[in-house]
């Protein structure tokens, strides 16, 4: 299957049906939204305390932390935005992502268990321990949806965060009975501050993960549709339903082990997009990647002027933005019905 | 509870159930049952009270004789009359949100109430600065929280649950979501504050029973004492309104009047319960779960009461305990958080719908 998969432009494909014409990438608006993203990077490349063109190692700078702060920044935007995507098409409900399933706090719970294990454990270790607690708690989570009858789709964000105060609560049985609260709190707030290279580098794994989700898009759509409609066009659901979650966590764990916990992004974006676009994966997702792109590095550059010449964790702009941005899309959806 | 008329449904013969001696309009199925359950809510009491004591006078590092004896207990009961108030509050505004939203998972906790009492707190330190702070205690400021609490949640109530589009689970959402907002606002000032200034706070947001500030048992204690007793009083109507929407309606009562009363009375309680002890998220749902199983019957007349000792006797039973014979203190509250979120998976997974 991988096989046939990768000639994503040869049309006659089986498992993969004809694109529509009309929905053509590279829309005028699509454009200029890439040129604005590009230019929202630069502006991430020059904004920051230490002066770069006056200082003699300036540029030595640039390159230590400026161009691995926007990379991430980029990586990461696109990773979560993609993963509330796929999240919200398994689950077939819009109020999913990561912050509203546990998935984060599941992360941070693998997190202190490796900690707890290993007394100081590399980037690594500590990577391997989130994605396998985010995988766990997702499907468990994606388990429990399928086993319980659902009265209302609002119930599941609920539920969903009430699972993750259980697991962040025994997190933090975890860290005061061994007296690790303080990696807890530094951990619960993600920010951008301490990237530079040599500490950033994993986020590039989510190359991968975008390159993988593009070629599954079309079958991920598909399972979108229910386990029934899915299974009598031909996909396998079980098995795509794991890889999504696997490929979702895979996602978030590096982001958790990298950068922290940011609340929102994966709701907010494909939100926006599905709102103008319909529910199309594999035409939606440059949209999403690149809104994602761009909505954190905003953020970001916020948080880094906002108290000049020091700055607040991105996660806190982003907590209190997306919050108002959630109501709103929570409201208009009661328009609508 | 709502599965009861199934059961009588499944006893066959419906015709002659409906007239048979056994079938009444009481609240329980049969003497059996009701003798149980007064027996189980006596004792419960006496247990409650027993830890109470231990509590008060057990391990005092005084003996009887000495003339400091008193004062310790005295500082004991401080802590004492908190848990008491904790458990009426968490406990009757748990059941009693749990009927009007017709569901049995849900707290009243989700609606972000700590969030707020922090974000007041943080931005009175933002805005207005350390000594105004510092003057911003007493039962003025405490009363001040308390409506300011309640007017929010009035509004979300009478925004999102009337009208058209009244929803309570958009709601329920809604709240949520403004809870994990304020949290981040809040959060976001404290980074701005100097550490001076963020120790004051710190310390003033570190709610617990054992910092309860016995300066607030004047307001507190009446508020508590009339929002309780008036849900009590509405028991009857709370047996209405927890079957639903158009059933309540069709019994006579205005169903969306009187989720909003209960609401406004639920937030008073949680309110009161946030600004003295901090933030529980599970204690209530650990309780009124406890409570429906010890009580088999839909009437609030004796599902409240239930869980009141439940909810004083799992606060008493867990401090005395954790103090007294494990010796691990400063863990209580995350322990009866830890046990009401395994209880509350284990609830939804055996249950089956949401």
């Amino acid at each position: 299957m991988p096989k046939k998969a990768t000639h994503q432009h040869a049309e006659a494909e089986i498992s993969q049906p004809q694109r529509h014409p009309h929905r053509k990438v590279w829309t005028k608006p699509f454009t200029l939204t890439v040129l604005a993203v590009i230019a929202l990077g630069l502006m991430s490349l020059f904004t920051g305390a230490y002066d770069i063109q006056n200082q003699p190692d300036g540029w030595a700078m640039f390159f230590i932390t400026r161009i691995p702060r926007t990379a991430s920044l980029m990586l990461t935007g696109a990773a979560m935005a993609m993963a509330g995507l796929v999240m919200q098409l398994i689950t077939q409900n819009r109020l999913v992502e990561p912050t509203t399933t546990g998935t984060i706090e599941w992360a941070g719970l693998g997190l202190i268990f490796v900690y707890l294990i290993f007394p100081a454990p590399s980037l690594m270790l500590r990577m391997a321990g989130a994605i396998l607690f985010s995988f766990v708690g997702t499907m468990l989570f994606f388990l429990l949806l399928r086993r319980v009858k659902l009265r209302s789709s609002l119930i599941v964000p609920i539920i969903g965060m009430m699972m993750g105060a259980v697991v962040s609560a025994t997190s933090t049985f975890i860290g005061l009975v061994f007296q690790m609260t303080q990696n807890i709190e530094t951990w619960f707030v993600g920010s951008f501050a301490s990237v530079q290279i040599g500490r950033y580098e994993f986020l590039w794994f989510i190359v991968f993960i975008t390159f993988m989700i593009f070629i599954y898009a079309d079958r991920l759509t598909l399972a979108g549709l229910g386990e029934d409609v899915a299974t009598s066009l031909g996909v396998n659901y079980n098995r795509i339903v794991l890889l999504g979650t696997g490929l979702i966590s895979f996602a978030v764990g590096i982001v958790a082990a990298v950068i922290g916990n940011l609340p929102f992004l994966g709701l907010i974006v494909p939100n926006i997009v599905s709102m103008y676009r319909g529910d199309e994966l594999r035409s939606n997702l440059p949209w999403v990647c690149l809104l994602g792109m761009g909505t954190l590095t905003a953020c970001d550059i916020i948080s880094r002027t906002i108290i000049m010449p020091f700055e607040v964790p991105v996660s806190l702009i982003l907590g209190t933005g997306g919050a108002v941005v959630f109501v709103v899309v929570l409201l208009r959806r009661r328009r609508q019905r | 509870m709502s599965d009861y008329p199934l059961e009588h449904k499944g006893q066959g013969d419906f015709g002659a159930g409906l007239h048979s001696p056994g079938r009444s309009a009481r609240a329980f199925r049969s003497k059996r049952e009701e003798r149980r359950y007064w027996i189980l809510l006596i004792s419960l009491f006496l247990l409650a009270a027993l830890a109470a004591f231990g509590l008060l006078v057990y391990n005092n590092p005084v003996p009887v004789d000495s003339p400091s004896f008193i004062p310790v207990v005295r500082r004991r009961m401080v802590a004492l009359v908190a848990m008491l108030i904790a458990a009426v509050c968490q406990s009757l505004s748990t059941v009693a949100f749990q009927s009007v939203t017709n569901n049995k998972i849900i707290t009243p906790s989700l609606l972000g109430f700590e969030a707020l009492y922090s974000t007041i707190h943080t931005s009175t330190m933002f805005f207005l600065g350390l000594t105004s702070f510092l003057s911003f205690t007493g039962v003025g400021s405490f009363l001040f929280q308390v409506a300011a609490m309640v007017v929010m949640c009035l509004v979300l109530y009478g925004w999102l649950l009337s009208g058209r589009y009244g929803n309570l689970q958009l709601m329920l959402l809604v709240g949520v979501i403004m809870g994990t907002g304020l949290r981040s606002v809040s959060a976001f000032m404290r980074r701005l504050l100097a550490p001076s200034e963020f120790d004051v706070l710190q310390a003033r947001l570190f709610g617990s029973v054992n910092n309860a500030d016995s300066a607030y048992f004047v307001v507190a204690i009446p508020l508590v004492v009339l929002a309780g007793a008036l849900l009590l009083l509405y028991s009857k109507r709370l047996n209405v309104l927890s079957l639903g929407r158009s059933s309540s309606t069709a019994l006579g009562v205005n169903h969306q009047f009187g989720v909003i009363y209960t609401l406004i009375l639920v937030s008073v309680l949680m309110s009161v319960s946030t600004a003295l002890v901090g933030p529980l998220t599970f204690f209530g749902f650990l309780v009124a779960t406890m409570a429906y199983q010890a009580a088999p019957t839909y009437d609030h007349r004796y599902i409240l009461p239930m869980a009141l000792a439940i909810g004083f006797l799992v606060l008493t039973g867990a401090y005395f305990f954790m103090y007294h014979v494990f010796n691990a203190q400063g863990v209580v509250s995350v322990i009866i958080e830890m046990f009401g979120g395994i209880v509350f998976l284990i609830v939804i997974l055996k249950k089956g719908a949401l």
